[in-house]
C-alpha cells in the first residue's frame, strides 16, 4: 500500500490490556488548570519505569466542567487496578491538591470506583467536610488558598495500551515535522492519549538486551546509525525514525487515532521526505490487540 | 392506568394512620383487597372504603384527595412510586421513606420527613416542627434525600440530621439545625433564635443574616467551589432554588457550634 508516495508496511502494531481512568482538573483559569494537569501527567511516559502512562486528553470549556470553571481532562493508564489507584492518588495529592485554585472531579461515570479525593481528605486534619450532591460524594478540604474541592472517587475501566506507528523519513527534521502534524490531528480524537514527550518517542525499544538486568533496549533494527552493522529494517535513504504510542479506552479509539495520525503524515508525503510507515510488534506474543496498518488505512 | 386516588369522604374527629397506603404495599392487591385494608382511626380500625372513595388503579402513583391535617404517617417507609396529597397532611409525613417522591399541595404537621432515608418530599405550604428530625429518643434524623418546603417551617428543622438536604423557601423557626450531625439546610427567608444549636457538622446555607449565638465564630468571606455544584443540583426542582438568579458562591462563613466540635458551618450569602 502506498499513500502519497509513503509506503504503508504490511505489518501490525501490538497492544495489550490496561486499566484506565480519567480525571477533570479545574482552576481559576485555563493556565492554572493546565499547570496542574501537566504536573499530574508528568514522568508518566511508559509503565516500564514510571508506574503508569498519563497524558492530557483535552482542554475543557467552563460549560463542560462540573464547577463551571476552565478545566483539563487527563487520563492515566496502568497495567493493573492497584497500580492505577496508587498512581492516581499519589499524583492527585502531590500535583492537584497542591496547585493553586484547583479542584478535581471524576472523568468517567461507571466502571469500578477508585479513590480520587477519598483519602486526600485526611489532609484536612478533621476540618474536612463531606457533601453528597446529586448522588456524588465530594470532599471540601481546607487549604491555605481557600478550599480544595474534590470528588471522592472516579471510575476505572478496561482499556488498551501500546498502539503505535513508526514514521520513517529522510531526515530528522522531516520525521519530527510529520510526527508533529500527526499529533495535532490525533489530539482531536477523544478517549486517547499519546503519553510520550510531545506525543513522540525517538527511542523505541525492543524486548530484551545483551545486559541481563535490562528487559528492554534500543530498537537497533530501526536505528539509522546502525544500518551497516546490525540486521537493519531500514533502506539506505532513511535517516531518522520516530514513533507515536497511543493508549485508548478501546481498540476502536486507537484505530481512529492511528488513522488520522497516519493520514496526517501521508498528507506531507514523499515530497516532504516521508518514506514509510511501520509499526512495532513482538510477533503477536505481547498482547492480544493487533492494529494492522493497511487495514486501518484501507 | 389512571392514578390510584383515595378521596377522603369527610373529615374525621380522630386521626387516621395512613401508613398502610404506600405504593409497595398496594402493587399486587386488587381493588377489593385495597378497599378492605383496615386503617387505625383514633381507637377504632376502619376499612379504607369506609373512609375514602377509591378510584383508579395505578398503585405506583397514589393521590390522596380532600386531605386534611388529621391524616398521619402518609408515605411511611415508601420504597418506590409517588404519592400526591391534595390538601393538608398530618404528622410524620414520609417517616423513614426510602425512595420515591411525595408532593403535598398544602401544609403538613410535625415531624415531616422524619428519619427520611432517600427520595424527594415537596411541600407547597408550611411544615411543622422537627422537619427531617429524629423520632424522640433516636440519635439520627434524616439520612438522605431532599425535602423542599415552599412555605415556612417550625422549630428544630433538621434536628439530629445526618445527611441529605432540607430546602426552605420561606422562614425557619427557632433551633434550626439543632444537634445536626451533617447534611445541608438552606433557608431563603429568615431564621429564628438558637440557629445551629449544638450542631456537630453540616451546613446551614442562608440568604439572610441570622441572629447567631456566641458559640459561632466568624471565619470571614469566601468564594466556595462546591456551591455552584450544589445549586446546579437544584435545577430539576420545581422551586425558587432552581432559579439561577438566586444562586451565589460568595458567603460569610461562621464556624460552630463551638460548644460542640465546631466543625459545622453557617454560610450566609454575601456580596
Amino acid at each position: 500500500m502506498i499513500i502519497n508516495g509513503v509506503t504503508i508496511d504490511k505489518t501490525f502494531a501490538e497492544a495489550f490490556p490496561m486499566k484506565a481512568t480519567r480525571a477533570i482538573i479545574t482552576a481559576q483559569n485555563e493556565k492554572w488548570a493546565m499547570i496542574s494537569a501537566q504536573a499530574m501527567t508528568g514522568f508518566a511516559t511508559s509503565v516500564i519505569a514510571c508506574g503508569c502512562e498519563a497524558g492530557i486528553e483535552r482542554v475543557l470549556s467552563p460549560d463542560e466542567t462540573p464547577d463551571g470553571r476552565p478545566g483539563v481532562a487527563i487520563m492515566i493508564y496502568a497495567m493493573g487496578g492497584k497500580g492505577l489507584a496508587k498512581q492516581l492518588e499519589t499524583r492527585a495529592g502531590q500535583c492537584v491538591l497542591t496547585s493553586p485554585t484547583s479542584a478535581l472531579f471524576a472523568g468517567i461515570e461507571g466502571g469500578k470506583p477508585i479513590p480520587l479525593g477519598k483519602n486526600l481528605r485526611y489532609f484536612g486534619d478533621g476540618f474536612q467536610i463531606a457533601k453528597k450532591i446529586a448522588g456524588k460524594r465530594y470532599w471540601r478540604v481546607p487549604v491555605m488558598d481557600g478550599e480544595f474541592l474534590t470528588e471522592a472517587t472516579t471510575g476505572m475501566v478496561d482499556a488498551v495500551g501500546g498502539g503505535n506507528f513508526l514514521v520513517l523519513a529522510e531526515s530528522q527534521p522531516q520525521a519530527l515535522a510529520a510526527c508533529e502534524a500527526a499529533i495535532e490531528e490525533m489530539r482531536k480524537i477523544p478517549n486517547v492519549i499519546m503519553p510520550f514527550p510531545g506525543g513522540v518517542v525517538r527511542s523505541g525499544s525492543k524486548v530484551g538486551s545483551k545486559y541481563p538486568a535490562l528487559g528492554a533496549s534500543t530498537n537497533d533494527a530501526f536505528c539509522p546509525t546502525l544500518k551497516g552493522v546490525t540486521r537493519t529494517d531500514l533502506s539506505p535513504e532513511i535517516e531518522s525514525v520516530m514513533e507515536i504510542v497511543i493508549d485508548g479506552l478501546s481498540k476502536e479509539d486507537i484505530d481512529k487515532a492511528m488513522r488520522v495520525g497516519i493520514q496526517a503524515v501521508c498528507d506531507l508525503g514523499a515530497a516532504n521526505g516521508i518514506k514509510r510507515i511501520s509499526a512495532g510488534n513482538y510477533g503477536g506474543k505481547l498482547g492480544p490487540f493487533h492494529f494492522h496498518l493497511q487495514e486501518i488505512m484501507a | 392506568m389512571s392514578t390510584l386516588t383515595f378521596t377522603l369522604k369527610q373529615a374525621t374527629a380522630q386521626r387516621i394512620d395512613l401508613s398502610p397506603l404506600v405504593c409497595q404495599n398496594l402493587q399486587d392487591l386488587s381493588a377489593a383487597d385495597i378497599a378492605a385494608i383496615e386503617l387505625q382511626n383514633g381507637k377504632s380500625r376502619r376499612r379504607v372504603d369506609e373512609l375514602f372513595t377509591i378510584s383508579g388503579s395505578d398503585s405506583q402513583n397514589i393521590v390522596i384527595a380532600n386531605s386534611n391535617d388529621k391524616l398521619d404517617f402518609i408515605g411511611k417507609d415508601l420504597a418506590s412510586g409517588s404519592i400526591t396529597v391534595n390538601g393538608d397532611a398530618g404528622a410524620y409525613l414520609g417517616l423513614g421513606m426510602k425512595s420515591g417522591s411525595i408532593t403535598v399541595n398544602g401544609n403538613v404537621g410535625i415531624y415531616a420527613a422524619c428519619e427520611l432515608k432517600n427520595g424527594l418530599i415537596e411541600i407547597t405550604g408550611n411544615a411543622g416542627d422537627f422537619v427531617g428530625g429524629a423520632l424522640p429518643g433516636n440519635k439520627q434524623g434524616m439520612k438522605g434525600g431532599t425535602v423542599l418546603v415552599k412555605g415556612n417551617v417550625g422549630a428544630r428543622a433538621g434536628d439530629h440530621m445526618r445527611r441529605g438536604q432540607i430546602l426552605i423557601e420561606g422562614n425557619a423557626g427557632d433551633y434550626c439545625g439543632s444537634r445536626m450531625l451533617a447534611g445541608t439546610i438552606a433557608v431563603m427567608g429568615s431564621t429564628g433564635r438558637y440557629l445551629g444549636y449544638a450542631m456537630r457538622r453540616g451546613t446551614l446555607l442562608l440568604w439572610n443574616q441570622p441572629q447567631l449565638s456566641v458559640t459561632f465564630n466568624d471565619c470571614g468571606s469566601h468564594t466556595l467551589a462546591f456551591l455552584p455544584i450544589l445549586f446546579a443540583s437544584f435545577k430539576s426542582l420545581n422551586s425558587r432554588f432552581a432559579d439561577s438568579t438566586t444562586a451565589f458562591n460568595r458567603v460569610q462563613r461562621y464556624g460552630g457550634d463551638m460548644a460542640e466540635t465546631g466543625c459545622g458551618e453557617v454560610l450566609v450569602r454575601s456580596s
